[in-house]
């Protein structure tokens, strides 16, 4: 496999890598005949699986805490996130700010909240566009195979190598520091592995009795993805997806650090923590309390990751 | 592992070369703002001094060739925002800067990251195991701009052992470096116990032990050359993300390299230096990847490119 993508592309460091680091072969191969046994016992195995790992239920909890919170920010924050008070600066924990307040006299708490709103709200939705592209274009390459899919691969081989983060930065320059464009952007930095999967997944279906079936008595193609090829796809996508959620929360955050992500007077993690750094001198819980918040949620989301790939795959082995 | 092969590549990478070069240069010419619309309002004389100087005021596609042109020359332009100063005069000073922190980041994460990985496997479920891999997770999920401050804060500000930020002495080098090559020693770390792992579980290496090699032999000599492979394929994504750290690592230390020139022009919009270092930023990854290929046909003879 190995030396036939090399053959085929050339490059293939990326492919390499996530054998490595993902062990992806192992566990799309595993879902795939998991799949044929029964398809709602799957789930409720995973699940059953998931509910023993106990560092992948609390990551659970605690997103699910998190998410709860970003939701009903804009009621439960105690203070607005941009309302300063010049003479209130670095004002230190007290009961009218549980964090203080930074530079500007702002709470501090309301802005981690209303910031871990937006750092979420873009993870969670350039995530969706990168399934979206990702699956889509993985589906139809994958399905008419041949010519179509050996050059819908090569070009994604292609694309491989290009750094996507200067792409974006690039973007974000010329066409100001737009937040639906940052959604956009980031979403398209992370639909190849996605495509790969995807394919995959599809030319071991496109072989399946049940498909053939659905083509000959005249199924159209559209119809035969959505409903019986992309649905039966889905468990390798959505343990990818939980592995791209963070790295798009890290991409925004480390964007917003460099001052091209969120613009002030909106935060997100890592805005906040560019501005941590700034005043860390005078008051290290400006960067401590942004700092802790990313890393709890990017550690939630690995756990959580690795706890979906065991789940999803009985016959991994647990090194 | 032929010279077609590489080839190959070359010519596979011309059109995506072209288009980004193309995208790029249409992007600039297109940008919201011209360069020159900065807080003053030029005179129209000297604005239309400044299109002349900049070739500004010909058709759209003798710009274009003409920036073909330059490329052709290695000549990146002249910077928009900093008067009498080219692109290519900033790269020649930042670039040896970057150079170094990022060659020294690399040094540490493989020193350290391969060290720690062949001793983890080695002594496999004990303290030697269990610690750098704790660690390691830690290297993994933590990113560059949480890093880099709190190791400020403990080492700079908080025990008052090295200094916060510049690039003088090597006393500024020590912070920069391991906050770049942190994250890089700990996938190296855990990639290399793994490979090393699988490895050391052949039957080459029981006949190796069986016919009396010293253990030093026999990890040293047969083990490393396979248990090392995964590590290789790394280096190629690797040396793409410190090119990408980079960009946090300079700008939290104040360090004057080509990742805090591109971040300062990409918030200046000074179009033709931001243009000029991603150019050189794809060309470096490229290369890097290509190397990383060769050596990994080199080392793994089950891999030949046609």
């Amino acid at each position: 496999m190995s030396k036939l993508s090399v053959d085929a592309t050339g490059f293939s460091t990326y492919s390499r890598l996530l054998q490595n680091v993902l062990r992806l072969r192992r566990f799309t191969v595993g879902v795939t005949a998991v799949t044929q046994k029964e398809s709602s016992g799957l789930w409720s195995d995973a699940w059953r699986r998931l509910k023993a790992n106990r560092l992948a239920m609390f990551g659970l909890i605690f997103l699910a805490f998190e998410a709860a919170i970003a939701i009903l920010t804009p009621w439960i924050a105690p203070h607005p996130f941009d309302v300063q008070s010049l003479e209130n600066t670095f004002a230190n924990p007290s009961m009218a700010h549980w964090l203080g307040t930074d530079a500007l006299g702002r709470d501090v708490l309301s802005r981690l909240l209303f910031g871990s709103r937006i750092s979420l709200m873009v993870g969670f939705l350039a995530s969706m566009v990168s399934v979206i592209v990702g699956v889509v274009y993985g589906a139809v390459a994958g399905w008419f195979g041949g010519k179509i899919d050996s050059w819908m691969m090569r070009i994604v081989d292609v694309m491989y190598a290009l750094p996507f983060i200067f792409l974006v930065i690039i973007l974000m320059v010329y066409f100001g520091r737009d937040i639906r464009l940052l959604f956009l952007a980031l979403g398209l930095t992370q639909w190849l592995t996605m495509a790969r999967i995807a394919r995959g997944q599809v030319l071991g279906l496109k072989r399946k009795e049940f498909v053939e079936a659905a083509v000959t008595v005249g199924v159209p193609t559209h119809r035969l993805l959505s409903r019986h090829i992309i649905p039966n796809a889905i468990g390798p996508v959505i343990v990818y997806l939980t592995l791209t959620v963070p790295a798009v929360i890290l991409e925004e955050a480390f964007l917003s650090f460099l001052g091209l992500g969120v613009q002030p007077p909106h935060a997100s993690w890592g805005s906040l923590i560019s501005s941590g750094v700034e005043a860390m001198e005078i008051a290290p819980r400006l960067l401590i309390a942004p700092a802790i918040a990313l890393s709890l949620t990017l550690f939630s989301l690995n756990f959580l990751g690795d706890g979906l790939r065991d789940a999803l795959d009985p016959k991994g082995s647990t090194d | 592992m032929g010279l077609r092969w590489l080839l190959n590549r070359l010519v596979v990478t011309i059109p995506v070369f072209f288009t980004v070069v193309t995208a790029v240069f249409f992007m600039i010419r297109f940008a919201p703002g011209g360069p020159f619309d900065s807080e003053k309002e030029l005179p129209p004389g000297v604005k239309e001094n400044l299109a002349a100087k900049y070739h500004l005021d010909e058709p759209l596609y003798q710009q274009y060739l003409r920036y073909w042109g330059d490329l052709a020359h290695g000549d990146l332009g002249p910077s928009f925002k900093h008067a009498n100063r080219t692109v290519n005069e900033i790269i020649a000073e930042s670039l040896p800067v970057s150079a170094e922190l990022g060659l020294l980041a690399l040094f540490w994460a493989m020193l350290i990251g391969v060290s720690s990985g062949i001793v983890a496997a080695l002594k496999r479920n004990t303290l030697w195991d269990y610690i750098p891999m704790s660690v390691s997770i830690l290297g993994i999920c933590l990113p560059t701009f949480v890093i880099g401050p709190l190791l400020v804060l403990a080492f700079a500000i908080g025990l008052d052992w090295l200094p916060v930020a510049g690039w003088e002495s090597w006393e500024h080098r020590v912070l920069p470096s391991i906050t770049l090559g942190f994250a890089y020693a700990a996938y190296l770390s855990r990639l290399t116990r793994g490979g090393m792992l699988e490895i050391l579980s052949q039957d080459f290496i029981r006949t190796a032990r069986a016919k009396g090699l010293s253990e030093a032999r026999v990890v040293l000599h047969h083990a490393l050359r396979g248990g090392l492979l995964p590590v290789i394929s790394y280096l190629g994504p690797a040396i793409a993300g410190i090119l990408t750290g980079a960009l946090v690592t300079e700008t939290i230390f104040h360090i004057p390299g080509l990742g805090r020139f591109f971040v300062e022009s990409a918030l200046n919009r000074d179009y033709t230096v931001v243009m000029g270092t991603a150019l050189l930023y794809f060309a470096l990854i490229f290369v890097c990847n290509m190397l990383v290929d060769v050596a990994y046909a080199l080392l793994d003879p089950r891999v030949r490119y046609e």
